[in-house]
C-alpha cells in the first residue's frame, strides 16, 4: 500500500504524560512524527494534537484507532491533505547588510508575503506562514544566495473542511448520556 | 456533611474495601510502609498474601482475577519492587486480565530527582497499562482508586497501576468516596448497533458452512449460556482460543476443539473450507492464524469485539459486530433462522480421525517407553473427574495441559497466552487456588519454567494454599528444544538443564512430593496428590525428546500441519 502524508487529530484530557502516550503508539510500530503540535482547543480543559506522519492508510488507521482506546483521550481521527485547510508558520533570521545587499527587499516580501518582526544592525528576522512546501521554498532560496543565520518552522496546525464536527457532536452525544 | 479526617493511606484501604477487595498480594518496603501499616489493622478484612517476589505477587493476582472474575490487586513498594511487577502487568494487559498495581513513590518533593529507589512506574507501565497515574496529594486518592477500578474491570478488562507517593500515604484529608461509573473520554462498552446485528444474522442466515472461533471475550463478559444457544440454534460448529478454552464444555457437541500452532487438525483446516467464519471475543493473534495471506480468505468474516481497535487490526471484517458478547450475541441468535449443518459438522470427522490415530493415540495410550507428557495430563484430568482448574506454565506443558485437559465448566484454563511468561504457572496457581477455594487446582509446569517462580514454594508454605503442582520433567527447556529439532538441525543451545531434586526442595518448604519414574507408578502417585486438599508437588520425568503436534510452523499457512512421524 502506498504510503502517504495524513495528519492525525487528537482530543484530549490535559493530564500529565498524556504525550508519551500517543507517542509509544507510534514507537511501537516504528512510526516517525514529522511534525507535532499541541495547545489548548476551542472546548476548556481539551486540548488539541496535531500530528503528521507519513504512513500507509491501513497503518495510520490501526494507529488512531489505538490511540482512540486510550483512557484520556476524547476522540482521534485522520485526513489527508484534500480534507483539510492546514498551515505551518517559519521564522527566519539573516545578516542584515547580507539581505541589504538582495537589492529589493520589497520584491521579496511581496512574493513571499513575509512579515518582518525585527530589523536591527547586524540581523532580521521576519516570519512566512503557508505549507511545508512554501516556507522551504523561501529558506532554500535565501541559504542558496545570502545564507539563513536561524530557521524554525512550526509543526501543523489544520482545520478540517467537512460540516460535520467530530468533537462537538460527540462532546453532544456524551451529554445526552450523562443525563440519562 | 462533614468527613472525618483520614491519612492518604487509610483513605486507599478504606476506598478499597469500598470496591470489595478481600484479597491483596503484596510485599511491603519503604515508599510503601505507611499503606502497610495502615493495613495491619484490617487484617479481619483484608486477606494480604505476601509472596516471595512481587512478580509473583502479580501473577497470584492474575490467576485470582481469571478464575474468580473480580479484579486482582497487588501493593508493593517503589523502584525495584515496581520494576518486578512490569512482566505480569504486561502479561495482564495482553491477557485482558483486570488488575489493580499500587506501587508505593518517594515523596513528592524528591520526585525527579533520583532519589533512593525512584524510578518512573508511570513512564514505564504506560505502555502495558489501561491506565497508570501517580498520587502526590491524599485529597486524589479516593477518586483515583474508584477510577482505577472502573478502568481495570470495564469494557475490555486490563492492568492498572497507581504509583502513590510517600508523602500522600502520611497526609491526612477528609474521606469522601465516590464510586466512578463514568469517564467522558472512556467509552467501555460501544452501544449495540442494529444494523450490525442484522447483517451478521444475514450472513449466518445464508451460510451453508457457517463456523464461530470462541475467545476470552465469551469467558470476560459471562456470556457461556448466550453462546451455547447462539451456537445451537443455527448448528454452528466451534472451536477456541487458547484463552477461550473452557468457555464451552469439552463434551458439548458443537464444540471441534482447540486452534492455533498446536490446536487440532479439524479446528485449523476447517478455518479454509468455511463459508462464513464468526470470530467470537478473539483477536485473530498470529499463533491462531498463520499466514494471514492465506487465512479464510475464501470466507466472509463477522468480528463481535468490544474493543473497537481489535476490529481490521490482524483480520479484515466483512461485518463487525461491536459491543458486549453478553448483549450483541442474543441479539443475533434472536434473528437467526433454526438450522442444521449436519454435513458440514459430519466433515470434522475425518481431519479428528486422522489426528487421533496419529497424534493422540500415541502421546495417550503410549504403551511402551518413557512416560508421555500428554498421558500426565490425561490421568489428571480424569482423576479429577475433569472439574480441576488447570493452570499453566509456558511452553509444552502448557500446548499440552490445553490439549489433553477436558473442561467441564468454564474458567478452568488459566495460562499465559499472549506474553507467553515462563515463571507464570506457580504464582498464578496460587491465586487460583485463593479466588476458589472450593475447587481443585492443577498446575502444570516445565522443569525449567517451575525454576523461574520456585521461591513461591515459600508462600505457598505460609499459606497453605493447597496447589497441586506437577512438573514435567524432561531436563529440557523443551518447547525450544522442539524448534531446535525441526528448525535449527537438532543443535541443542543451552536448552539441556541439570535440575535439582525437586521433591527434596518442596521438603525443605515442608511441603509433600512424590516423583514418578515408571508408568505404573503414575496412577498411585495422583491418588496420593488428590487425596486431601493440601499442597503437593508431583514431578513426573518424562520423555526427554517429547514433542508436541500437531504443529502449524509460525507463519505458515492455517492448513499447513505437521503431525510427526
Amino acid at each position: 500500500m502506498e504510503k502517504k502524508l495524513y495528519t492525525i487529530t487528537i482530543f484530549s484530557e490535559n493530564t500529565v504524560g498524556l504525550l508519551n502516550q500517543i507517542t509509544i503508539i507510534f514507537t511501537r510500530r516504528a512510526l516517525n512524527i514529522e511534525t507535532l503540535s499541541v495547545s489548548p482547543s476551542a472546548l476548556k480543559g481539551i486540548h488539541k494534537f496535531t500530528i503528521t506522519v507519513f504512513a500507509t492508510e491501513n497503518m495510520v488507521e490501526k494507529v488512531v484507532k489505538q490511540i482512540d482506546k486510550r483512557v484520556d483521550i476524547l476522540k482521534s481521527y485522520y485526513n489527508t491533505d484534500d480534507d483539510l485547510i492546514h498551515q505551518e508558520i517559519a521564522l527566519y533570521k539573516v545578516a542584515t547588510d547580507k539581505l541589504l545587499s538582495l537589492g529589493s527587499i520589497e520584491k521579496l516580501i511581496r512574493q513571499y508575503n513575509i512579515s518582518i518582526l525585527e530589523i536591527n544592525d547586524t540581523f532580521v528576522a521576519f516570519q512566512k506562514s503557508g505549507h511545508y512546501a512554501e516556507t522551504q521554498q523561501l529558506f532554500d532560496e535565501l541559504s542558496s544566495t545570502i545564507g539563513v543565520l536561524q530557521f524554525i518552522r512550526s509543526g501543523r496546525v489544520a482545520i478540517t473542511k467537512s460540516k460535520v464536527e467530530r468533537l462537538s457532536d460527540m462532546l453532544e452525544s456524551l451529554k445526552k448520556f450523562e443525563q440519562e | 456533611m462533614e468527613h472525618k479526617k483520614m491519612s492518604g493511606s487509610k483513605i486507599l484501604i478504606e476506598s478499597m474495601i469500598k470496591e470489595g477487595v478481600d484479597t491483596i498480594f503484596g510485599y511491603p518496603g519503604g515508599a510503601i510502609m505507611p499503606a502497610f501499616d495502615a493495613l495491619y489493622d484490617y487484617r479481619d478484612k483484608l486477606n494480604h498474601i505476601l509472596t516471595r517476589h512481587e512478580q509473583g505477587a502479580t501473577h497470584a493476582a492474575q490467576g485470582y482475577a481469571r478464575v474468580s472474575g473480580k479484579t486482582g490487586v497487588c501493593l508493593v513498594t517503589s523502584g525495584p519492587a515496581a520494576t518486578n511487577t512490569v512482566t505480569g502487568i504486561s502479561d495482564a494487559m495482553l491477557d485482558s486480565t483486570p488488575l489493580v498495581v499500587i506501587t508505593g513513590q518517594v515523596g513528592a518533593p524528591l520526585l525527579g530527582t533520583d532519589a533512593f529507589q525512584e524510578i518512573d512506574v508511570v513512564g514505564i507501565t504506560q505502555p502495558v497499562t489501561k491506565w497508570a497515574y501517580q498520587i502526590r496529594r491524599a485529597e486524589d486518592i479516593a477518586w483515583a482508586v474508584a477510577r482505577a477500578f472502573y478502568i481495570a474491570r470495564s469494557g475490555r478488562p486490563g492492568p492498572v497501576v497507581l504509583d502513590i507517593t510517600k508523602n500522600a500515604q502520611f497526609q491526612e484529608v477528609e474521606f469522601n468516596y465516590q464510586p466512578c461509573t463514568y469517564i467522558r473520554s472512556y467509552i467501555p462498552v460501544p452501544e449495540v448497533n442494529m444494523e450490525e446485528i442484522t447483517y451478521a444474522a444475514d450472513l449466518i442466515n445464508n451460510a451453508q458452512k457457517p463456523y464461530a472461533l470462541v475467545g476470552q471475550g465469551v469467558v470476560l463478559s459471562n456470556a457461556e449460556a448466550e453462546l451455547k444457544a447462539f451456537l445451537e440454534k443455527a448448528d454452528i460448529p466451534a472451536a477456541w482460543t487458547l484463552l477461550g478454552a473452557s468457555a464451552m464444555p469439552t463434551d458439548f457437541h458443537l464444540n471441534k476443539g482447540f486452534l492455533g500452532m498446536h490446536g487440532n487438525v479439524s479446528p485449523n483446516m476447517k478455518t479454509n473450507e468455511c463459508d462464513v467464519l464468526i470470530a467470537i471475543g478473539m483477536r485473530f493473534d498470529d499463533r491462531v492464524t498463520g499466514d494471514l495471506n492465506t487465512y479464510a480468505k475464501q470466507a466472509k468474516i463477522i468480528h463481535f469485539d468490544i474493543d473497537m481497535a481489535e476490529i481490521n487490526k490482524n483480520v479484515k471484517a466483512d461485518a463487525p459486530v461491536l459491543g458486549n458478547a453478553k448483549d450483541t450475541l442474543p441479539a443475533v441468535t434472536a434473528m437467526l433462522k433454526p438450522a442444521k449443518h449436519t454435513a458440514w459438522i459430519d466433515s470434522f470427522k475425518e481431519y479428528d480421525e486422522k489426528e487421533y490415530e496419529k497424534v493422540i493415540q500415541k502421546e495417550l495410550y503410549p504403551e511402551f517407553g518413557e512416560i508421555t507428557m500428554g498421558e500426565v495430563i490425561c490421568r489428571i484430568s480424569e482423576a479429577t473427574q475433569h472439574k480441576a482448574v488447570v493452570v499453566t506454565d509456558v511452553g509444552q506443558n502448557q500446548m499440552m495441559a490445553a490439549r489433553y485437559s477436558k473442561y467441564s465448566q468454564t474458567r478452568s484454563l488459566i495460562t499465559s497466552g499472549g506474553l507467553g511468561t515462563m515463571g507464570f504457572g506457580l504464582p498464578a496457581a496460587m491465586g487460583a487456588k485463593i479466588g476458589a477455594p472450593e475447587r481443585t487446582v492443577c498446575m502444570f509446569s516445565g522443569d525449567g519454567g517451575f525454576q523461574m517462580t520456585i521461591q513461591e514454594l515459600g508462600t505457598i508454605m505460609q499459606e497453605q494454599i493447597g496447589v497441586k503442582m506437577i512438573i514435567l520433567n524432561n531436563h529440557f527447556l523443551g518447547m525450544v528444544r522442539q524448534w531446535q529439532e525441526m528448525f535449527f538441525d537438532e543443535r541443542y543451545s543451552f536448552t539441556e538443564m541439570q535440575n535439582p531434586d525437586f521433591v527434596a526442595i518442596a521438603k525443605a518448604y515442608r511441603i509433600e512430593g512424590k516423583e514418578v519414574l515408571k508408568r505404573e507408578d503414575l496412577d498411585a502417585a495422583i491418588a496420593d496428590m488428590l487425596k486431601d486438599d493440601k499442597p503437593y508437588l508431583l514431578v513426573v520425568n518424562v520423555e526427554k525428546k517429547g514433542m508436541v503436534y500437531p504443529m502449524m510452523p509460525a507463519g505458515a499457512c492455517v492448513t499447513n500441519i505437521l503431525l510427526g512421524d
